[in-house]
């Protein structure tokens, strides 16, 4: 567990405030991040709009009509006081299985060939450890998690493709992350999960929240389709 | 809720590039990813639903640039307001901040941007449809919000019904100029604006911006004086209205309502939900400047602005 982290306010709109408790992205930030999610809800109440947790920091989106500037800097502070980090219990696990192929994940063999290893071991490797969700953004149920191993860490391509599909598993540096729905993007896809990760007619409409544990599964091509998977080949950029 | 619409219809007979059902946005929900869209101009859409008595955030119709023709099944009082996109209701000019009927085969023609670039359209108790996360905002890429859910742009064949037959219209006696020329953008200072060298700070306050074709419900770019800043990578973080994000090219960026909501770009700080309704009603091409405002003042502007519809 990390040490206390001394929260720092900023303003950075007029209706908005940036908690700032750490200055580096660690897993261990995690419960005292959650936990300062948790108390700032309970504190702001009807007057909270939206919270936004990312790696180091929450963003507070707070009601002008029912608070001023200082009121809230006034509430964020009293809500941030005496900060105990959240049960590791609170975070939900979830377990999401990849068809790991070259056609559906082209990047699976360039990050191979580059280590001079088997496709296999970087299956394994990506795997082998389960991954925290620190932030949803980029698109409604994305979810940056972290952190790969470091031998798999590899940078953004350098001309980012017009159209990933939905479901593609990919990596950034020592981040992870699914595309819930097709978009442009620019990670190194591995491949490809049936999982819905965005769907607004169940009543967890994302299925991942800041917090949560994801552990990647491999399965083969026939449970993929089983499951409803879509084993279109990616197309070239 | 759609099931309680009991008021006219408009059909749309052409679609024009970008006409979006928006409301003032999708809110508690950004933790998931989930951007807050809503109209660009809430100020235009808050006085068109002021005009027919209905709830300042009531759903109405965003019409960016023009080429849209409506027709209409039945008999509707509607209220406009915004930019002035050239209207006619079939041959009759139809002036921003006017209430008025037509009647069932008259068509409402949205030509083309004589003044200020979004027109909103307001129907008799709003648009009626399902709200997709408490809002009807249409957010496009998310493929959330408007008629059907999915966020679409509106298409040739599309109905907008009303969600009442009947509405409290009133006059509007000296109408605002939502593209106002010479009016500072008020921003709200902050974030990492400690991080900018002084000589950058002193341009971004007093030099003027161009508003670049680069620009849509997303953010806008503005071109001018490079900005540097001494900050090198940022962990990705939250994301405010308005935020003023200064990529590495030192050319600033202000996001809007249908921005991604983490990101990791120095800011300046934030315009003011305000000054980002003025923005959205910039042609390219136009010159704009910032003036730093304290959050209690922005705050006090708002306020006012939102007491004008009670």
């Amino acid at each position: 567990m990390s040490q206390a982290p001394t929260p720092r306010l900023e303003t950075v709109a007029m209706d908005a405030l940036m908690v700032r408790l750490f200055s580096r992205i660690d897993e261990a930030n995690m419960p005292w991040t959650l936990a300062a999610d948790s108390a700032l809800r309970e504190r702001f109440g009807t007057a909270l709009i939206d919270l936004v947790p990312s790696y180091t920091t929450l963003l507070i989106h707070y009601d002008v009509a029912r608070l001023t500037h200082a009121e809230a800097r006034e509430l964020a502070l009293t809500a941030l006081d005496g900060l105990a980090p959240a049960a590791a219990s609170t975070a939900r696990e979830h377990v999401i299985p990849v068809w790991y192929d070259p056609s559906v994940g082209p990047e699976l063999e360039t990050i191979a060939a580059r280590l001079d290893i088997s496709p296999q071991e970087v299956v394994r490797r990506h795997c082998a450890r389960d991954y925290c969700a620190f932030a949803l953004g980029f698109a409604p149920g994305y979810a940056f998690m972290g952190l790969v191993e470091e031998s798999l860490a590899t940078p953004r391509l350098e001309t980012p493709r017009q159209r990933v599909p939905a479901g593609s598993v990919g990596i950034a540096e020592r981040q992870t992350a699914i595309y819930p729905m097709r978009s442009p993007g620019g990670w190194n896809i591995l491949g490809r999960t049936a999982v819905k990760l965005f769907d607004r007619e169940r009543e967890e409409i994302s299925l991942f929240q800041p917090g949560d544990r994801v552990r990647f599964e491999a399965i083969d091509r026939a449970t993929f389709i089983d499951q409803g998977g879509d084993v279109t080949p990616m197309e070239e950029r | 809720m759609a099931r309680e619409a009991t008021g006219g219809a408009l059909v749309v007979a052409e679609a024009g590039p970008q006409a979006l059902v928006q409301d003032h946005g999708r809110f508690g929900v950004r933790h998931l990813g989930v951007t807050q869209g809503g109209a660009l101009d809430w100020v235009s859409l808050g006085w068109a639903n002021w005009l027919l008595g209905n709830a300042p955030d009531a759903a109405g119709l965003e019409i960016a640039v023009g080429g849209l023709t409506l027709e209409a099944e039945s008999r509707l009082t509607l209220a406009l307001a915004g930019a002035d996109l050239g209207v006619r209701l079939d041959d009759t000019p139809i002036a921003p901040y006017t209430v008025f009927v037509i009647e069932p085969g008259q068509r409402l023609v949205f030509e083309r941007p004589v003044h200020g670039l979004r027109a909103y359209l307001a129907l008799p108790g709003g648009i009626a449809a399902a709200p997709v996360m408490g809002s009807l905002a249409s957010v496009m890429r998310e493929q959330l919000g408007g008629l059907d859910g999915q966020g679409r742009a509106l298409s040739k064949g599309d109905r907008l019904v009303a969600r009442h037959a009947e509405c409290q219209s009133r006059r509007l006696d000296t109408p605002p100029d939502p593209a106002a020329a010479d009016v500072p953008l008020a921003l709200v200072t902050g974030a990492q604006i400690a991080h900018f060298d002084g000589a950058s700070l002193f341009e971004a306050f007093n030099r003027a911006w161009q508003v670049d074709s680069r620009a849509d419900r997303m953010g806008v770019r503005l071109t001018g004086p490079v900005l540097r800043c001494r900050l090198g990578g940022m962990i990705s973080e939250g994301i405010p209205l308005g935020a003023v994000q200064v990529p590495p090219d030192g050319q600033p960026i202000v996001l809007l309502n249908d921005r991604q909501t983490v990101g990791g770009y120095p800011r300046l700080g934030a315009l003011s939900p305000l000054a980002c309704a003025r923005l959205a009603q910039c042609q390219p091409g136009e010159s704009v400047h910032f003036a730093a405002v304290t959050p209690q003042r922005a705050r006090r502007d708002y306020l006012a602005q939102l007491a004008r519809w009670q």
